[in-house]
């Protein structure tokens, strides 16, 4: 019995991500979910820019490639053309969390009936470790040698709170993917997010807390624990919207 | 028998997996170079699986695949 293997809707081509990076964890999970809905046929994917940026490689749905940021206005304009479609975005925290900041809020907003993957690295990988808006104060990056100054570049953007004051998102979940049963609990909330949109009932955002060895320079052990010892305490995990739920509980 | 495949090409030697194994079944092949220029993974004392497929689910490169009873 084949307890484990490769998701159909992940391709065969190997993965160009560093050692450790947990980027491939996530485009495994999302792939699983794809199958397990049985929907690759119909699921459009919106890569960004940023180290995912080849995502589109990396799936065997079609793939869109956005301008950078602009992945949750691409996502909009193929959910409302094509409402039967399945569209998804996968984003990085430069890609979502900097530059397309007023896509996100306003999708989010909108509450377009889309399902937005956001990795949380707390640097922007891609270009060599320059400090994000999500990096934490006092971390140490290529642009904040002597660790982030709040004085001087204000304080990290915690998207997953900042989005739960609108009225407008159906879903927001923050997980993480640095131990197996957290990657257990990255899958159902990833599943949720699809199954969401399935159901008609619109914006759902998960954020996933990722690990960037090379650009920390740590291994990709010592940053697995650097996740629970220091980003989750200023990242806390948890659901953070629920519109369902609250609906439920209302009634009740 | 549980039985351990790899893509053996698309190691990266991260070690990920070598870490969360509760049996310590997995070890990098330290005299072995892949395609990569990596030390791949492999399975040392792979009589002690047990086909919980954490390794699997660790593993960042979807290499690993398992089977339980072959």
């Amino acid at each position: 019995m084949v307890v484990f293997k490769k998701p159909h809707a992940l391709s065969d081509v190997p993965l160009h991500y560093c050692p450790g990076c947990t980027h491939g964890i996530v485009h495994r999970l999302v792939a699983e979910v794809i199958d397990e809905l049985g929907i690759e046929g119909k699921t459009i994917g919106i890569a960004p820019v940023g180290c995912s940026v080849m995502a589109y490689n990396y799936f065997e749905c079609d793939m869109i490639e956005a301008a950078h940021g602009r992945a949750p206005a691409v996502a909009t304009g193929v959910k409302r053309a094509n409402p039967d479609n399945i569209v998804f975005t996968y984003q990085g925290d430069g890609d979502l969390a900097s530059i397309g900041t007023a896509e996100t809020v306003h999708s989010a907003a909108r509450n377009e009936n889309i399902t937005v993957i956001f990795i949380n690295n707390a640097i922007y990988g891609m270009t060599g470790g320059q400090m994000a808006p999500t990096s934490l104060p006092g971390q140490v990056t290529q642009t904040s040698p002597y660790g982030r100054d709040v004085n001087l570049c204000g304080y990290p953007v915690k998207i997953c709170e900042m989005l739960a004051q609108l009225d407008g998102p159906e879903y927001l979940e923050r997980v993480t993917v640095n131990n197996v049963k957290q990657i257990k609990n990255a899958k159902r909330a990833i599943k949720k997010a699809f199954q969401n949109q399935i159901d008609g009932k619109g914006f759902s955002l998960i954020e996933v807390i990722s690990s960037c060895p090379t650009n920390w320079g740590m291994t990709p052990q010592a940053a697995l624990k650097w996740i629970d010892e220091k980003m989750i305490p200023y990242y806390p995990l948890g659901v953070y919207k629920d519109r369902s739920a609250e609906k439920k509980e209302d009634e009740q | 028998m549980n039985k351990l495949t790899f893509r053996t090409d698309n190691c990266k030697g991260c070690g990920l997996c070598v870490d969360v194994c509760p049996k310590k079944v997995l070890a990098l092949a330290e005299d072995v170079i892949n395609k990569k220029g990596h030390h791949p993974v492999t399975a040392v004392n792979p009589e002690a699986c047990i086909a919980c497929a954490f390794c699997a689910t660790m593993c960042p490169d979807c290499i690993i695949e398992v089977e339980k009873g072959v």
